[in-house]
């Protein structure tokens, strides 16, 4: 098997350039995002090269590889994050549902709205559980009124996995719970807007392995109604969530594919090495 | 250590000195008289109209009343000498007496009449007693009447409450704080009005919004500088400015209130900034990754958790306005205004002004107050600074 795997010897340099061979294939059927050719730049850094990669519908796509190498950046790309950091320029073309979410006209509040992120620590607004949750529907003017808004603060609390825990205290501090609670909290949060799209950026690696398990269990659980793209860099992690993986190394994806076949039977060197532990 | 334990010394005495001086200022000696409401010494009929009583000569009345108390003193000289032990308002207390109730004209009554400022200090035992005549503050003979007051039991203390509600006045034993304080009140309202607002405007366009280049660069060591700009420049600018180029009223709350927000808004300025610098980046992306516009972002998560810092800044701020002396002196805030000032258009003094203005009368007994004065803005200083930190605790305790 080993004289069928590709190498590339430019990528063992740690200057990022471009790298076109990429393993697999990168749309799929029912793409909800397609993302075709896009590169990001930090001030001249150039951290991003040409990436083609589709999120199927109702999915859980996980993007793996090591530290720097662009993951967090592609997801931040998809809900247009890194438009505020300065001196971060996005190219190329990244189509929800066939629009194109760069274009000046789309409006960068109902992409957000569409797309939801949850991130790496924890972040709960201090404010109370309720209003956390609640801040979604009411800057998008979802509620119509007190009511409705009560029952999509429960709906959302409950596809989280966290109102049995919460009902009691919804007006106590959202920074007053625990921090795999938090986490749940703010997942809340992302789906109490309706998203198509939900985001991951390492939703756990700030939890412990029960609060991790509880996290794993509600992906599986949200990816019946929503797409998500979880970036991780726990490989039993991607392993046990998704469908589908995607392997990124210095700012470019080497290859996607099935889950099932990344793990088992990679067709780069360097997915190979990664996920056998011999770097990253 | 050492110099913990200097500092703590100096501190100490200090307060224990001016604590100890001007404590007395809160009581004031009274003398008890038994004056007699005589309509024949008011010329007056006994059914006067208000109108009529109005126009009696207390003052007459008043020593007429001496007179009758003291048939022995007969000479001009010495019926002068009597009648200085006691304050200059007595008269005034008399038309107050008996405007408020006409039923008096024609009745005797024991009336406590304030006594003369010399004669409180020898009472208080601030002024010597026991020295040559030529060096104390009263003459033998008004020493001898003293003390028979003294001996018939005459001589009473009272808490001096006019010293926090009437306004300055030649004589020590009449002047108050009441003036001074107003005027520090809407003094520091101005001041929060201008500076608060404009100072976290700026503090929220600089921190959030402004480009990094030059012109923000050059803005933000200029606001630093400004910090330790002399106060007595901002009242020259003050002067310069608000007075003789745009013409408002000289020596009004307003115009001091300018003043001061100048000289505050870099303490705001650079608090604020501080306060919005902590703010945490994950609760800005969290906002924003729920589709909140960078206004909402601002408005609805940054600006209330930064808000405990800027308050804290705003009245550290407010604090050092309050004792502020100079730039006031230069736009004419030094003025002898014996009305309190009802607003910013008034001609107003300030406490530290106030505390100026007494510190160098050569009256001996404006010493006390000065001291007294002290504590006043002292008092002041430390509850806003309790303020300041208690609203710290209480927002940080909350989350």
């Amino acid at each position: 098997m080993n004289e069928k795997k590709v190498t590339n010897p430019a990528l063992e340099v740690s200057d990022m350039q471009a790298y076109q061979d990429v393993a697999g294939e990168v749309a799929v059927e029912d793409a909800r995002v397609s993302c075709r050719d896009v590169r990001v730049y930090y001030g001249d850094k150039q951290a991003l090269f040409g990436i083609n990669l589709d999120l199927g519908s109702n999915a859980v796509t996980a993007l793996i590889g090591p530290s720097g190498c662009g993951k967090s950046t592609f997801l931040r790309c998809i809900n247009r994050m890194n438009d505020t950091i300065p001196n971060c320029r996005v190219e190329g073309n990244i189509r929800l549902d066939n629009q194109d979410i760069n274009d000046p006209n789309s409006d960068v509040v109902e992409l957000r709205a569409r797309v939801g992120m949850v991130f790496q620590k924890p972040n709960p607004f201090p404010k109370s559980i309720y209003d956390n949750v609640a801040y979604g529907p009411r800057i998008h003017a979802l509620a119509e009124s007190k009511d409705h808004l009560d029952s999509i603060v429960e709906t959302a609390l409950k596809k989280a996995g966290l109102w049995k825990e919460v009902a009691d205290r919804l007006n106590s501090p959202g920074t007053g719970l625990s921090g795999g609670q938090q986490q749940r909290l703010c997942i809340a949060r992302a789906i109490s807007v309706q998203p198509e799209v939900i985001l991951m950026d390492e939703p756990c690696s700030a939890l412990d392995p029960i609060a991790t398990a509880r996290i794993e269990e509600l992906i599986d659980e949200l990816s019946e109604n929503f797409t998500i793209a979880i970036v991780t860099h726990s490989m039993q992690q991607a392993a046990r969530v998704s469908q589908r993986t995607a392997y990124f190394h210095l700012g470019n994806l080497i290859e996607v594919g099935d889950t099932e076949q990344i793990f088992t039977n990679p067709q780069q060197q360097l997915t190979e090495d990664y996920i056998t532990g011999r770097f990253g | 250590m050492t110099g913990v334990v200097l500092a703590l010394a100096a501190v100490s005495f200090l307060l224990v000195t001016i604590f100890s001086s001007g404590y007395s200022a809160f009581w004031r000696t009274e003398i008890a008289l038994t004056i007699e409401f005589d309509p024949k010494l008011m010329k007056v009929e006994p059914d006067a109209t208000f109108d009529q009583l109005q126009q009696v000569n207390y003052l007459a009345l008043f020593r007429k009343n001496l007179e009758r108390a003291f048939p022995e003193v007969t000479a001009r000289a010495d019926r002068r000498e009597l009648a200085q032990m006691f304050s200059e308002s007595a008269p005034d207390l008399l038309r107050e007496m008996v405007l408020a109730d006409p039923g008096l004209v024609g009745a005797r009554q024991v009336v406590s009449v304030l006594a003369s400022s010399s004669v409180d200090m020898i009472t208080k035992g601030n002024a010597p007693r026991d020295i040559d005549e030529a060096r104390r503050v009263i003459s033998d003979q008004q020493l001898r009447w003293l003390d028979r007051f003294d001996e018939s039991g005459l001589l009473g203390s009272r808490f001096n409450s006019d010293f926090f509600t009437s306004g300055p006045s030649r004589s020590p034993e009449l002047a108050g704080l009441g003036g001074a304080i107003a005027g520090s009140a809407l003094l520091l309202l101005v001041t929060l009005l201008l500076s608060f607002p404009v100072g976290v405007a700026a503090a929220v366009y600089l921190e959030e919004y402004a480009p990094q280049n030059r012109l923000s660069e050059i803005i933000e060591v200029n606001i630093n500088n400004l910090a330790a700009v002399p106060s007595i420049i901002f009242g020259l600018l003050g002067l310069a400015v608000v007075l003789n180029f745009f013409g408002l009223p000289r020596g009004t709350p307003l115009v001091g209130g300018i003043v001061l927000s100048l000289m505050t808004l870099p303490t705001i300025i650079i608090a604020s900034r501080a306060a919005l610098k902590a703010v945490p980046p994950s609760i800005r992306d969290g906002a924003l990754a729920m589709g909140a516009s960078p206004m909402q972002v601002m408005f609805h998560h940054v600006l209330p958790l930064a808000m405990p810092g800027m308050l804290t800044g705003t009245i550290i701020g407010l604090a050092q306005a309050l004792g502020e002396t100079a730039p006031l002196l230069m736009i004419g805030m030094f003025a002898f205004v014996a009305d309190i000032p009802g607003s910013i258009l008034d001609q107003a003094s300030a406490l530290p002004v106030q505390i100026y203005l007494w510190a160098e009368s050569s009256e001996r007994g404006y010493v006390e107050l000065t001291a007294a004065a002290i504590m006043v803005i002292l008092v002041f200083l430390v509850a806003m600074n309790l303020l300041a930190v208690l609203l710290r605790k209480k927002f940080e305790r909350r989350w």
